[in-house]
């Protein structure tokens, strides 16, 4: 007796779960999905009361005005060598930071730990005016360089792979300074490669930040054809102020290349992400 | 190597030194003392700011932590389909939140935006200065529940079963269980994605810049102090009084990383 009224004590825990798990499920979703739907309506039906759920017929010409009010290849390819740029950066130069940190001796470098820590605990806002100054004083506003400036180095990549290669023994470098490596080989050959699992996460970390970013590309970039995939979207934004299927397929194209690449690497966003975050 | 160490590290320095230059001397080209900070706390806007940008905060931190906490505690429940949910819950944060705002705002459109259909209502979400800062504050609770949610599983997943196990043959319930176990426990992770969470919240700037532009009558009753900042020094091109804003914003996140660490010795729990 007692333990069948247990169990279905434990029946309905499970089923209330269960139930809040889709409803929170529907409500995260419910936006995307909406996105979707009305990107495919006519501006009537959009603004229908009471609402039209489906599209009556799917309206593809959304997307290819969208497409035709924003350069989205240069938007794309903007993005993508402003995300590439700025990984590779990340990855190079923090490896070779946390490196130095953790395995090398130098004077000065718990000075120089201590202004990573102090950088990294600031907005990155506080750089923009100075950084803007640069830009613009090389004459370099409206490029990929540009674009790319802030993200050069990164205090927290720095932070993130000093905590790495501290977990790694000292003895595997000692070990591969005795079979005759130097220290560049000892670092590119020996220890960089056991980092592999911060190194995803780093860059996993820096493209979607670095996707998401919008006050930097909008300050630095005013030409339409070098802006990221965000700032063009805040100038639609400005266009179609109420066309909102128009508004909804540029959102769109801007967001599938980064869902899909999360969509097959879920695994790696999300625990890449959490690593860098539980720090 | 050491030198190449240096060398990268040298413009990184740089840019901090001069960061901090520019600002204290904005300066080099004429010099106005503290007139940009006199003028910034004799200034309505500026304090409006202030005041959304903390009312931003209490708007969406507890309450985003609560559904993280509760949506993580679900999810780590025995059930199907965890990795399933998980990448729901997760997915606005690969979104760029340009992206996203663009559905919320018509989702919150006063005319024929869905909320209103469905609730019958006549509200301006995004145009009524009443109401535009609880909507904000709703997309930002939505973006981020995901991210806290896995970090706080994280903490879950590390309190050992057996406690428990013992827990419930003394008799105890669910809730008993969730005050004496489940949030001590997660007490230290908790905190450090309040900081987090807060210091991120003091920062906000593009989903308020995306949810509702410059020209629509209701900024100044949302726009938090990144947005000012933003207006100020690129905008209308005052750099000096913006780099004011941004130095103001620092001390209040050093003010409330420093409440905080006070605060969490009477409620974080590191004895575990």
């Amino acid at each position: 007796m007692k333990n069948s009224s247990l169990e279905s004590s434990r029946k309905r825990m499970a089923a209330l779960t269960y139930i809040a798990l889709i409803l929170g499920a529907i409500i995260m979703v419910f936006p995307f999905l909406w996105m979707i739907l009305t990107s495919f309506k006519t501006v009537a039906e959009s603004n229908a009361v009471p609402p039209v759920v489906f599209p009556g017929a799917f309206r593809w010409e959304n997307f290819q005005e969208a497409a035709a009010s924003l350069p989205f290849l240069k938007l794309y390819l903007n993005t993508g060598l402003m995300i590439l740029f700025r990984v590779i950066c990340a990855v190079a130069f923090s490896s070779m930071a946390g490196y130095a940190f953790t395995m090398l001796e130098f004077r000065g470098k718990k000075l120089l730990f201590g202004i990573v820590l102090v950088q990294m605990s600031l907005p990155s806002q506080i750089f923009i005016i100075p950084q803007y100054q640069m830009v613009a004083k090389m004459g370099l506003a409206n490029t990929i360089f540009a674009l790319v400036f802030p993200g050069l180095v990164s205090a927290f990549g720095m932070f993130f792979l000093r905590q790495t290669y501290m977990g790694i023994p000292k003895e595997i470098g000692e070990a591969a300074y005795l079979d005759g490596c130097n220290q560049w080989q000892t670092f590119y050959k020996v220890m960089f490669p056991l980092t592999g699992t911060s190194v995803a996460a780093l860059t996993i970390f820096t493209a979607v930040f670095a996707y998401s970013d919008l006050m930097w590309p909008l300050v630095v970039n005013s030409d339409l054809n070098m802006m990221t995939l965000s700032s063009g979207l805040a100038t639609l934004r400005g266009q179609f102020s109420t066309n909102f299927p128009i508004l909804m397929a540029g959102s769109l194209l801007a967001m599938l290349p980064m869902v899909i690449l999360y969509l097959i690497f879920q695994k790696q966003f999300i625990e890449g992400i959490a690593s860098t975050g539980g720090k | 190597m050491i030198g190449l160490i240096v060398l990268n590290l040298w413009p990184f320095a740089q840019t901090i030194y001069t960061s901090f230059c520019e600002h204290e001397g904005f300066g080099r080209y004429s010099f106005i003392g503290f007139q940009n900070y006199i003028d910034m706390f004799q200034n309505a806007e500026f304090w409006r700011a202030t005041w959304n940008t903390i009312l931003f905060c209490i708007l969406t931190v507890p309450v985003g932590l609560f559904l993280s906490l509760l949506v993580a505690m679900l999810l780590n429940a025995k059930i199907k389909f965890k990795g399933g949910f998980r990448t729901i819950f997760f997915l606005p944060l690969v979104c760029a939140p340009a992206a996203v705002t663009m559905v919320w705002r018509f989702i919150f459109n006063g005319e024929y935006g869905i909320l209103n259909q469905i609730f019958g209502s006549h509200i301006g979400w995004i145009t009524d200065p009443r109401f535009v800062m609880i909507s904000c504050a709703i997309v930002a609770i939505w973006s981020n529940i995901g991210y806290d949610a896995v970090l706080l599983l994280a903490g879950l997943q590390n309190i050992p079963k057996t406690l428990y196990e013992a827990n419930s043959i003394d008799g105890a319930g669910p809730v008993r269980q969730f005050f004496t176990i489940t949030l001590p426990m997660v007490s230290p992770t908790l905190f450090v994605v309040m900081i987090m969470r807060l210091m991120s919240s003091v920062k906000v700037y593009d989903l308020i810049y995306m949810m509702v532009e410059e020209t629509n009558p209701a900024v100044t009753s949302v726009q938090s102090l990144m947005y000012l900042f933003y207006r100020s020094s690129f905008v209308a091109g005052e750099r000096g009084y913006g780099s004011a804003i941004v130095l103001w914003t620092v001390l209040l996140i050093g003010l409330v990383t420093v409440i905080q660490f006070y605060g969490q010795k009477k409620w974080v729990n590191y004895d575990v």
